[in-house]
């Protein structure tokens, strides 16, 4: 068959589908839809159709990025824009169903808005609200719209073009217009990838290998997962297309076993591709032969490292390989030419050949260009996916599209790039994001975690908190590395428990710029950034706690104290009765006592004491115990 | 091949293209620290001990760098220095520090490298302090593996790989917990190691120690008795006991290398079972005989035996050429062919 003849049928599916005379129920069933309980919707709607007898097509999609929102369901109706459900549970569809599958009342408190031409009365366009008007949605033009699991849906909205154009372009021309596009690999290191395209064109021997990169190991992102569930065929047809480029006939998924959904659809993408010949031999009817292989990944973070994720995917220990060592492009996996990227560095690879270079850099900055994507977690409004143009203000991701700090906080800081990255002050959010301004900030664009922390949240401890996670994932080959994440976590501890000491500030520098400069791969040298970041701009709060024994965010629990207030406590009891330890005495009607060296700081006093008096108080330092 | 010059902190030194820059410096009798590096293995660049600025530019890993004509190498810049000490000061962070009761104390690579950096006592009080509490593995029979003294340098795993392909331990664990471990983490006498003892000479530390060691008096050059491939050692002696082997690295035979046997086997020089003069079977019963007399009984023996009759078996730990000449005796003397060899010790 024919790429006309394919686009044919798939458009065909597609528009009949549109323009059915039947509804369209569009349900976000990724695992982060799956996991807010999206599967018991589907459920509620396929017994509710089936009970009234109501014709409407149910389609699972993937991730449209709104998490606060989910499980998320879109309605299309014939001939009115699509409406989004948002928070949807299994008790809300019959409500929903009556009132506009079966009747036309919107049901407009209930929704998110409105997507595509059109408007209804009562509720906004989507696109309009500050949350989304700053995305440009082109890695995810596909999550939430189309269905992953049928090829023909992603073939209908230009998907397998890039492939098709490739080939009938010289390779050089595909590496021209990778280059001239300046897409940087979205791995995290943020290297141009036409330039690796052109590598691995260039590099002598065969087999060539292309790899790619769904280890997703930071920890609060999960973008990858998203954009692999959600579209797994653009995935599929960047990889094969980079295969083309440079002489390749093999690809690998290094996909991580904890994603099981994602595995699951790129088996099944891999599969139908097969079917349509854009996979395997003679790929539309030409000499390329490319076939992918699924590499599911045991779950380590340093075999997200290129040079580990090569080794072990040949089944060897997943340790980074030292400098210096040529370049993967040049021996890679099985020590052959190996083109290795991003999901998402893949995923732009067929937009970029159908839209051209032109178009994706019209979009960004000079030296960053197209879109980043990142997980907006934390003591945000609207938590979530969001894709935003390069150059955006980190102030215009929280606040535009985060729609500020959530529960009325006041904001402290934001942590970008896991934990690679560093946490960047309120006086740093007119930052840019791009590589090279989040660089200079101390920070890292990493693979796009983004967490913004409140004032509630003690700097120390979430500089102890990456640590953690660095110190037990390094991979432990080199010095640096191994135990001076383990020095530095340890010190931090120390700090957050009262035990830091005159020197820990200095100690702190040194080991950080030790492990930054001395260490083997990136993992080591960049594991010091959360305590560099959080030294250069929250010093204050370490030297709270060194030298005053106080966390002022009244986080670390050898700090604190919890306090009745005498004049506020009216002595109900309710606090002594819930107290786990039975740290608290007084009498009824009397002003009741923490017994300081009971107390182990639960906290759970303060949430019990009645609004109304307010009685127990937290406070850091400690309360001096006297010692009887 | 070409020569390359290079300065190290000024001085200009010459070496041969296709070195590292440590293996130049110290060719030509410069010391930079190195813990991970041995001149039989593959540099690994792990320690990060060894770490120089080139150009006054780059920080390198000098046991991988290759020399190139007009590097200048610094050793003692500031940032060097202080990459340097801080490996150097959490690697003593986290050991027992126990030298004098250990094997390595005054050989030992770690007390090595820290005089050099200048660890001192007041600067380890800065350090938060502790060491692995992994029990011993003493199933070996001949030496020791103590995990908290282990500097995790990879010398051993790689000796093993690299020299004896035999592949008996590798890296298990991540982070902290990484430990040199065996298949299965199982006490070494259950894994497949020979015992050679090759991972254990190389060892920059006291992590892997001979359980009987002894620092001999005075060493004699000699061979080993064990087998034909004769391999150059030097035997350790106290008064007239054998305390310690250790390989010739410039016997051209093994280059310093051992098997289980030469190495560890020599307790049977001072055994009190060994066998010092011939025991003749006099009225069933062995006594202890002159050698004219035991020799008298085989001469004589042996001529009555010729033909197929008799049969020899030959010992692999004489000679090629005792051998040969045994062969030549059982065939042309005995006339017969019937001889085999015992060449599975
Ligand atoms: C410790 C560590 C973990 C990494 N984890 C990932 C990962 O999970 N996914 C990823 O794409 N890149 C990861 N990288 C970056 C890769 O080494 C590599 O640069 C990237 O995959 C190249 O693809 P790109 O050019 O498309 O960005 C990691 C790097 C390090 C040092
Ligand atoms: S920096 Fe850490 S993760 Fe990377 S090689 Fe060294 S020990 Fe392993
Ligand atoms: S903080 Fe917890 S342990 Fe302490 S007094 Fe309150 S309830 Fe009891
Ligand atoms: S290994 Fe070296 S530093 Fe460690 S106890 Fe032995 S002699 Fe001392
Ligand atoms: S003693 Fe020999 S075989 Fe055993 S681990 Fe060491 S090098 Fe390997
Ligand atoms: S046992 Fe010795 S040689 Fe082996 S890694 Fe530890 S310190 Fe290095
Ligand atoms: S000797 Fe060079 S890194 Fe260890």
């Amino acid at each position: 068959m024919t790429f006309t003849q394919l686009q044919e049928d798939a458009r065909q599916e597609w528009n009949a589908l549109r323009n059915d005379n039947n509804p369209q129920i569009m349900i976000g069933t990724a695992t982060c839809g799956r996991s807010a309980g999206a599967m018991a919707v589907v459920k509620a709607f396929e017994q509710e159709l089936e009970q009234k007898g109501i014709t409407a097509h149910i389609t699972e999609v993937g991730c449209i990025g709104p998490c606060y929102a989910e499980p998320l369901v879109n309605i299309a109706k014939p001939g009115k824009p699509t409406i989004s459900y948002r928070n949807v549970t299994p008790s809300m569809v019959t409500e929903i169903t009556d009132a506009y599958l079966v009747g036309e009342d919107p049901l407009a408190h209930y929704t998110l808005g409105t997507f595509g031409d059109g408007k209804i009365e009562g509720v906004s366009r989507v696109l309009d609200t500050p949350s989304f008007k700053p995305q440009e949605r082109r890695v995810f033009r596909n999550c939430g719209v189309i269905d992953p699991t049928n090829i023909n849906h992603y073939i209908a909205n230009q998907g397998y073009e890039g492939l098709n154009k490739a080939l009938t372009m010289t390779q050089e021309e595909v590496v021209d217009i990778m280059k001239r596009s300046g897409l940087r690999g979205r791995g995290g290191g943020g290297f141009p990838a036409g330039r690796k395209w052109e590598a691995g064109l260039k590099a002598k021997g065969t087999p060539k290998y292309v790899v790619c990169n769904a280890d997703e190991g930071d920890p609060g992102a999960f973008m990858d997962r998203a954009v692999i569930e959600g579209d797994p065929h653009s995935v599929i047809e960047g990889m094969i297309i980079a295969g083309y480029t440079i002489g390749s006939q093999t690809g690998y998924i290094y996909v991580r076993a904890e994603y099981p959904l994602a595995i699951k659809r790129l088996e099944m993408a891999i599969a139908q591709a097969h079917e349509k010949g854009l996979l395997g031999k003679n790929i539309l009817g030409t000499d390329f032969c490319f076939d992918i292989n699924i590499f599911p990944g045991a779950g380590a973070f340093v075999c997200g490292e290129s040079t580990a994720l090569t080794l072990s995917i040949e089944g060897k220990r997943g340790m980074p390989r030292v400098a210096p060592r040529p370049r993967t492009t040049e021996i890679g996996l099985y020590d052959k030419p190996t083109l290795l990227n991003n999901v998402k560095t893949f995923a732009s690879a067929p937009m970029i050949i159908v839209k051209g270079a032109e178009w994706f850099a019209s979009v960004g900055t000079e030296k960053s260009t197209g879109t980043a994507i990142f997980a907006l977690t934390g003591k945000v409004n609207n938590c979530g996916l969001i894709e935003v143009p390069m150059g955006i203000t980190l102030r215009q991701i929280i606040y535009d599209i985060g729609g500020g700090v959530s529960d009325g906080g006041e904001f402290k800081a934001v942590q970008t790039g896991g934990p690679s990255g560093g946490c960047l002050p309120e006086s740093l959010l007119d930052t840019p994001i791009d590589y090279d301004s989040l660089d200079e900030a101390g920070s890292i664009m990493g693979s796009g975690g983004m967490v913004v922390l409140d004032e509630k949240t003690c700097m120390v401890d979430v500089a102890r908190y990456f640590l953690d996670f660095t110190e037990i994932e390094s991979c432990g080959q080199c010095v640096p590395c191994r135990l001076g994440t383990k020095q530095l976590l340890e010190i931090l501890k120390d700090i957050c428990k009262g035990r830091g000491k005159e020197g820990d500030h200095e100690l702190l520098y040194e080991l950080s710029h030790s492990v930054h400069g001395g260490s083997v791969c990136g993992l080591g040298q960049t594991a010091a950034n959360p305590v560099l970041t959080t030294l250069r701009y929250f010093k204050s709060e370490y030297d709270a706690h060194i030298y005053d024994k106080c966390c002022p965010a009244k986080v670390c629990k050898s700090l604190i104290s919890y306090v009745i207030l005498e004049d506020k406590c009216k002595g109900c009891t309710l606090c002594a009765k819930s107290c786990p330890v039975n740290a608290i005495s007084g009498e009824k009607k009397q002003v009741h006592v923490i017994d300081q060296s009971l107390c182990v700081q639960c906290g759970v006093c303060m949430e019990k004491c009645p609004n109304k008096f307010s009685a127990v108080d937290c406070v850091s330092p400690r309360v001096k115990t006297e010692v009887s | 091949m070409n020569n390359v010059n290079i300065t190290i902190d000024g001085l200009a030194i010459t070496a041969r293209s296709g070195m590292t820059v440590l293996q130049a410096a110290l060719a030509n009798g410069l010391y930079i620290p190195n813990l991970c590096n041995h001149p039989d293995l593959a540099p690994a660049g792990l320690c990060r001990v060894c770490v120089v600025k080139v150009d006054n530019k780059k920080i390198a890993i000098s046991c991988k760098l290759p020399v190139q004509d007009g590097m200048a190498i610094s050793t003692e810049d500031p940032e060097v220095m202080q990459i340097r000490k801080s490996s150097v000061e959490l690697l003593v962070a986290y050991h027992p520090l126990t030298c004098l009761t250990c094997e390595k104390d005054n050989d030992c690579e770690l007390q090595r490298v820290a005089h050099y950096v200048g660890v001192t006592q007041e600067g380890m009080k800065r350090y938060r302090r502790s060491v692995r509490t992994i029990p011993k593995d003493t199933s070996n029979p001949f030496f020791d593996i103590d995990h908290s003294k282990c500097i995790m340098c990879g010398i051993c795993i790689r000796t093993c790989d690299e020299l004896q392909n035999i592949n008996a331990i590798d890296y298990a664990q991540r982070g902290v917990s990484c430990i040199v471990a065996t298949l299965g983490n199982k006490p070494i006498a259950q894994s497949r190691c020979e015992s050679c003892g090759e991972c254990v000479v190389r060892c920059p530390v006291g992590a892997l120690a001979v359980k009987t060691a002894q620092a001999p008096m005075r060493e004699v050059s000699s061979i080993c008795t064990y087998c034909g491939v004769g391999c150059g050692l030097f035997l350790g002696v106290r008064g007239d006991r054998i305390v310690s082997v250790r390989g010739d690295r410039n016997n051209p035979v093994n280059k310093g290398s051992l098997c289980v046997k030469g190495r560890f086997g020599y307790d049977f020089v001072n055994h009190p079972d060994r066998l010092k003069t011939p025991w003749v079977k006099k009225d069933g019963k062995l006594v202890e005989a002159s050698w004219d007399e035991a020799l008298d009984l085989i001469a004589d023996n042996f001529s009555k035996s010729k033909g197929d009759g008799f049969a020899t078996l030959a010992s692999a730990r004489m000679t090629n050429e005792d051998n040969y000449l045994l062969q030549k005796f059982t065939r042309s003397v005995m006339e017969t062919n019937t001889i085999d060899h015992c060449a599975r010790l």
